[in-house]
């Protein structure tokens, strides 16, 4: 049965009905006779209150709103990948071919496509019980990835009946299960699933593996585990979102749902065209073919854009119930949260601080606590890493939307104004960014890299750290008047800055940098200060030292080695020993 | 037949309340006739029932309860378009005030745009030759991309716009060959500034192919929400239908976005920061999202929004939402300014987001990213060798910090300070920057390829120095 109400006022993306329309609260409408797509977010006995997904100019008051019967939820079957959608899971590119170049209202086209043929390898067999969430199919979706066709989270029963293995719709039964209850029911690829509710698991797991970025600020010294939860926060021009496009193309993760949420048109089409040639080191295949993109651009729908958090989110933990490690990119949060003012505006809600509103932290934090590593319904393994991206207003770090992430993630990767101006990539600073996930990923880090790793890496925080002091005094007197020891520490510091923090992600060797190679370079320097001190405690003033090109040949060994080529590691360290050698040499 | 409602129920600001209309959609325009006599346009802000509210364009002087009668357009705000508009001169809802007469035109379009769909906008990667060595240098405008340039009150900003045009409009590939028009747009300006870009694109012989658009500042507030819609409209038009190559410079945006502050605070709406409306950045974004170019079509419009910070401050919320939705911005700097250097672009927190696509070989020369990565990063260690020598005294500073001292001086003087009229090609600004690199220490360069730098690197003296 379906409900209907009549429009009495239009204020921008929201409207009102008149009355009890007998809708249902996060309730698909369908607005107006564009049938444009809505949500009811209020109910009282004399009015209901609905956001409108699209622009609603044109609407008047008495067109008919219409009840769908099921919350606003997204299509989950193979299809998704390697796809682009708008907020609400419509494919922009067959909205592309009804509406030409740009986006129309009222276009209802099927989520996914539902004439094309799938491959399908059906995995039970007749007379099989089957839990909620049990794999029942797989199809390969694209080359990198096999998708598993799931049973609900919420059904179970015995297979009754099962077709053989061979090309099906999305919409094509596959098999009749037999419900607990008695009755029958036919089984297709395609499941529906409300965005903001989210998916059952069995249980979360601790973190214990590191999300491999390929990035060494990130890898090295603040770490994301899989299933955890990082923030970047920056002012505009400091490298937010190339630092995601970075993580999006090298980390390790399966999956990766990238949400452009309010940001530029030119960049979603920029993910697309990149992401299309670029390969996947991993699986030699277009990195695309693990990709789908969510894009509500800043001039789309601001509705819309609060939606398209929880789609991307939705269909991340479809995949992690696969068994699959999914990354999601949210750029950027801080435009959910604005578009979140603005329609809490729109109701005439009571703002809390800087006009957002009150229930600003607990959105966010429902967001981000459905990252994690989780074992799930069917038994499988999987993670859904998130990493936000925040635009604090005026690159001020206190604003309401930083401070209220930095309550829920575990991870902290600010960005500097300062850095980004001397165009130091990642703009990522080493004294104001942390990372929770540092003690819980040590024996990973032990096991899989190095014993000594963990140690080294605080012994590399432990140096910048005492730089900036030093730099305090620098600042003060000039750099020369310092002891050797101390300029030491300078000079050790910006082969750390320049030749480890710094990376570049247009440069073919470094825009992904294997662990093997990070843990080297670190060994290296710290090699070099060792040596260097040891000369230095001798009386050897640092600049005889610094006559040496050995500290400059450090500096671009990011350059000069190849990520194949980690023998070259070791003449390098007879270098340091030549450069060693011949300093007492020449000053015994 | 359109039916006239007579009377109002309200007028506040702006703003004007209308009672008991049958049938009136969100966002529709309306014409109301004072008397009989003058015309105005309004648009729908907000329906409840049977009571509308009307932000009226021309300002809402003369109006009273009794003497307006409204009639409803059935449709949204539409600008009619066509080539015959540049050269043309006109209001800021785009009304002819020239007097050469109306806009013939059967193609009628809403000045709202529609979003464009990101799977059918191409990827920007030409680069548009300015001229001037700090932006081509180091932040390269793209074509189809949207680079404001942040000023203050008093800065040569108009003066730099104006430059850009001639210079591009100028170079190898705009006027002669291709179609290359300019949409002007003037939101809250002074006579003069209007004044200036008028005479500016008569002298430089491009007023042929400007479209302007001004709402000067003493216009109705209101207008000045319409005047970047109206010229947007103009230039998405002749961009993806006629092909041509679109420069839209929209000067002043704060002045828009105090409007926009004035009509919210009269529709009594809750404020975010500075008061400014919690839709500011959506709006801002609206206008400057329109910049792009399309699949398959051959035009593309390229904006050189203009604003001015408040106070200087470029955390002020206007820059600020400003700069996370444009691709860069050029910023303009009071000190350089203070020491003539012209333009006085302060290149450190400038940016071309967009750049790193449109040169390199094939495009500039192979050596421009690790030039400009270098420059930058000398150019900023300048700055900490300056704020040194005033503790210490120059005196005191390490050779090293000396030979920044003389770089930076150099880099202002020379390579970003060019003057009103130098119009120089890209190898004539990277040469320049080599030649400021050979200044400092080849040990100091370490942004750069080694092959690069055995290409092009060569220790360069000043004449009359002491070295």
């Amino acid at each position: 049965m379906t409900n209907t109400g009549t429009i009495s006022g239009i204020n921008g993306p929201v409207i009102y009905l008149k009355g009890d329309s007998g809708f249902r609260m996060n309730e698909m409408v369908y607005v107006g006779k564009d049938h444009l797509v809505g949500e009811v977010i209020g109910l009282t006995d004399r009015r209901t209150i609905v956001q409108v997904y699209e622009e609603t100019s044109g609407l008047k008051p008495g067109e008919t709103v219409s009840s769908s019967g099921f919350p606003v939820s997204v299509t989950l079957a193979p299809g998704i990948l390697n796809n682009i959608f708008d907020g609400i899971e419509r494919p922009l590119s067959e909205i592309a071919k009804t509406g030409g170049a740009y986006i129309d209202r009222g276009i209802h086209v099927d989520s996914l496509d539902g004439e094309k043929l799938w491959k399908t390898h059906i995995t039970v067999k007749k007379g099989d019980h089957l839990f909620p969430g049990a794999i029942i199919a797989e199809v390969p979706e694209t080359p990198a990835i096999v998708h598993k066709v799931m049973l609900p989270p919420d059904m179970e029963g015995y297979v009754i009946d099962v077709v053989e293995d061979g090309s099906y719709t999305i919409s094509d039964p596959l098999l009749t299960l037999q419900l607990p209850d008695g009755s029958e029911k036919k089984i297709t690829m395609t499941q529906k699933w409300p965005i903001r509710v989210p998916r059952p698991i069995l249980k979360r797991y601790p973190a214990g593996k590191p999300l491999i970025t390929g990035q060494r600020i990130i890898d090295t010294l603040f770490p994301l585990a899989k299933g955890g939860t990082a923030c970047i926060p920056g002012g505009f021009g400091t490298g937010k979102t190339m630092t995601q496009h970075q993580i999006a193309k090298w980390s390790d993760a399966d999956i990766i749902i990238y949400i452009g949420c309010g940001e530029r048109g030119n960049e979603m089409t920029q993910v697309l065209e990149e992401f299309s040639e670029l390969v996947d080191p991993r699986s030699g295949n277009p990195l695309m073919d693990r990709t789908t993109l969510i894009a509500n651009t800043s001039n789309m729908p601001v509705a819309a854009r609060e939606a398209s958090l929880y789609s991307g989110l939705t269909l991340a933990e479809y995949y992690r119930d696969m068994g699959y490690h999914v990354a999601i990119m949210a750029d950027s949060t801080s435009r959910w949260a604005e578009a979140l003012r603005e329609l809490s505006g729109r109701l005439e809600e009571m703002p809390a601080e800087e006009g957002f509103p009150a229930y600003l932290a607990s959105r966010l934090s429902a967001f981000y606590e459905r990252a994690g590593m989780m074992q799930n319904m069917n038994g499988t393994e999987g993670s859904v890493t998130i990493i936000g991206a925040v635009s604090p207003q005026g690159g001020d770090f206190s604003e309401p939307v930083t401070q209220n992430t930095k309550r829920f993630v575990r991870c902290f990767w600010g960005l500097d104004r300062n850095l980004a101006n001397e165009r130091h990539f990642p703009a990522i600073h080493w004294l104001s960014s942390y990372s929770e996930y540092l003690t819980d990923l040590a024996p990973w880090y032990v096991e899989h890299v190095d014993k000594k790793f963990v140690d080294y890496r605080n012994r590399l925080v432990f140096l910048l750290t005492q730089e900036s002091s030093l730099m305090e005094i620098v600042k003060l007197i000039g750099g020369d008047m310092l002891p050797d020891d101390q300029k030491l520490i300078l000079e050790i510091s910006k082969v750390i800055r320049i030749g480890f923090l710094q990376q570049n992600a247009f440069h073919k060797e470094d825009t992904c940098v294997p662990m093997e190679k990070q843990f080297k370079m670190m060994d290296l320097i710290l090699y070099l200060y060792k040596k260097s001190r040891s000369l230095v405690s001798m009386g050897m003033p640092m600049s005889v030292l610094k006559e040496d090109p050995i500290f400059d040949k450090i500096i671009s060994i990011k350059y000069d080695v190849p990520n194949d080529r980690l023998d070259m590691f070791d003449d390098y360290k007879k270098q340091v020993d030549t450069f060693y050698d011949s300093v007492i040499e020449r000053n015994a | 037949m359109a039916i006239e409602y007579l009377g109002l129920s309200a007028i506040n600001g702006p703003l004007v309340v209308l009672e008991g209309v049958q049938n009136a959609a969100f966002d529709e325009i309306v014409e109301m006739t004072v008397e009989k006599k003058t015309k105005k346009l309004g648009r729908i802000i907000e329906v409840y029932e049977d009571k509308a509210i009307i932000q009226v364009f021309e300002g809402t002087d003369g109006l009273a309860l009794r003497n307006v009668h409204t009639r409803l357009t059935g449709h949204p705000m539409e600008l009619a378009v066509s080539e015959d508009m540049l050269g043309r001169t006109f209001n800021g809802i785009g009304e002819p005030i020239d007097g050469l007469g109306d806009i013939s035109s059967d193609i009628r379009l809403d000045i709202n745009g529609k979003p464009l769909n990101p799977v059918t906008r191409e990827y920007p990667r030409d680069y548009i030759r300015t001229g001037i060595s700090a932006i081509d240098g180091l932040m390269t405008l793209i074509r189809g991309q949207k680079l404001p340039i942040f000023s203050g009150n008093g800065l040569p900003h108009d003066e730099l716009a104006a430059q850009i045009v001639q210079q591009a409009s100028l170079g190898d590939d705009a006027l002669s060959s291709e179609k290359f028009a300019v949409v002007f747009a003037a939101m809250g300006v002074k006579y003069d500034v209007a004044d200036f870009f008028r005479r500016t694109f008569e002298e430089s012989g491009v007023s042929d192919h400007v479209a302007m658009f001004i709402n000067l500042a003493n216009d109705p507030v209101v207008e000045r929400l319409i005047t970047p819609k109206v010229a947007l409209t103009l230039a998405e038009y002749l961009a993806f239908e006629k092909g041509m190559h679109i420069l839209v410079i929209l000067t002043d945006m704060t002045a828009y976005a105090e409007a926009l502050r004035e009509v919210s605070s009269s529709k009594g709406e809750i404020p975010s920061r500075k008061g400014y409306p919690g839709y500011l950045y959506s709006e801002l974004a609206s206008l400057y999202e329109r910049a792009g170019i399309v699949k398959d079509r051959h035009g593309s419009v390229t904006q050189i929004p203009i604003l001015t910070m408040p106070n200087d401050d470029i955390t002020h919320p206007i820059p600020d939402l400003t700069g996370y939705i444009t691709e860069g911005q050029i910023v303009l700097d009071r000190n350089l300014f203070g020491q003539s250097v012209y333009p006085p672009i302060n290149v450190l927190p400038s940016l071309s987001r967009l750049m790193k696509d449109g040169i390199g070989e094939g495009f500039t020369r192979a050596d421009h990213q690790g030039l400009a990565n270098q420059l930058f990063s000398c150019y900023a260690k300048v700055g900490d060798a300056r704020a040194l020598a005033s503790v210490i005294g120059e005196d005191e500073l390490s050779p090293i910090d000396k030979k920044y001292l003389v770089f930076g001086k150099e880099f202002e003087n020379r390579f970003v300070g060019q003057g009103n009229h130098a119009n120089r090609n890209i190898i004539e600004t990277l040469t320049i920057g080599w030649e400021l690199l050979g200044l400092l220490p080849r040990a100091e360069l370490d942004r750069i390829d080694t092959k690069v730098l055995d290409q092009y690197y060569k220790p360069t003296t000043l004449e009359g120095s002491e070295e």
